[in-house]
């Protein structure tokens, strides 16, 4: 189910801090962030975000379509590495 | 002999109907465009006067179908690609995007059953 409109997006409060504070002093920095869940903002574009995806980070370049899309979308958090062959060796989620 | 939108002429059909042949029009927008262009929906579409002919087609072209709207389909599904997100690397390797499972079904997406290796004792 969709989030209600009435509330408006979820934007990470604390992210959305350091990014307010970057474009004031017209920085380019690379934030490390766990907020996967939060919605990315117009404010967003042009930065580079290190997300999060449980095992380290995946710097995310945040470019005008990504606008509304989750930040967790774009740090995928799963390995699949194909389907073992005939000699199954055991694989660790290791990338 | 009605064309309209392109490629379109099922003759037998109440028009009704037979606008539904129209890709990105269904029974409900049909019967919209119908009230719209004051057309009954019961006349067969071999029996339409060209002036209604010609009012269905000045209301259709308020309506995205056919080759613009699946262009416009396909031009979302390359936006998610070139993003890079999820739903876009799901795209990109055939499998379902909504988050569906794989395990077992899933079949739609990722076309007949391929068997893979021999499964050991």
């Amino acid at each position: 189910m969709a989030r209600s409109i009435k509330k408006g997006p979820y934007i990470d409060t604390k992210l959305q801090k350091r990014i307010d504070e970057l474009n004031q002093t017209n920085q380019k920095k690379v934030i490390k962030t766990w907020a996967r869940r939060s919605t990315i903002s117009p404010d967003f574009v042009g930065h580079t975000l290190a997300v999060h995806n449980g095992n380290k980070f995946i710097p995310v370049f945040i470019s005008e379509n990504m606008v509304g899309h989750k930040l967790g979308e774009f740090a995928p958090t799963r390995t699949f590495r194909g389907h073992p062959t005939k000699k199954a060796d055991k694989r660790s989620g290791m990338r | 002999m009605a064309r309209l939108a392109g490629v379109d002429l099922p003759n037998e059909k109440r028009i009704e109907v037979a606008l539904t042949y129209i890709f990105g029009i269904g029974p409900k927008l049909s019967k919209d465009i119908l009230a719209k262009a004051k057309v009954n929906p019961d006349t067969r579409s071999k029996d339409l006067t060209s002036e209604e002919v010609a009012e269905i087609r000045t209301v259709l072209g308020e309506y995205k179908v056919e080759g613009s709207l699946r262009t416009e389909i396909a031009m979302n599904i390359k936006r998610l690609m070139d993003i890079g997100c999820y739903r876009g690397l799901r795209h990109r390797r055939g499998l379902p995007a909504r988050g569906q499972r794989t395990h077992t079904n899933a079949r739609t997406r990722s076309g007949r059953r391929r068997s893979v290796g021999i499964k050991k004792k």
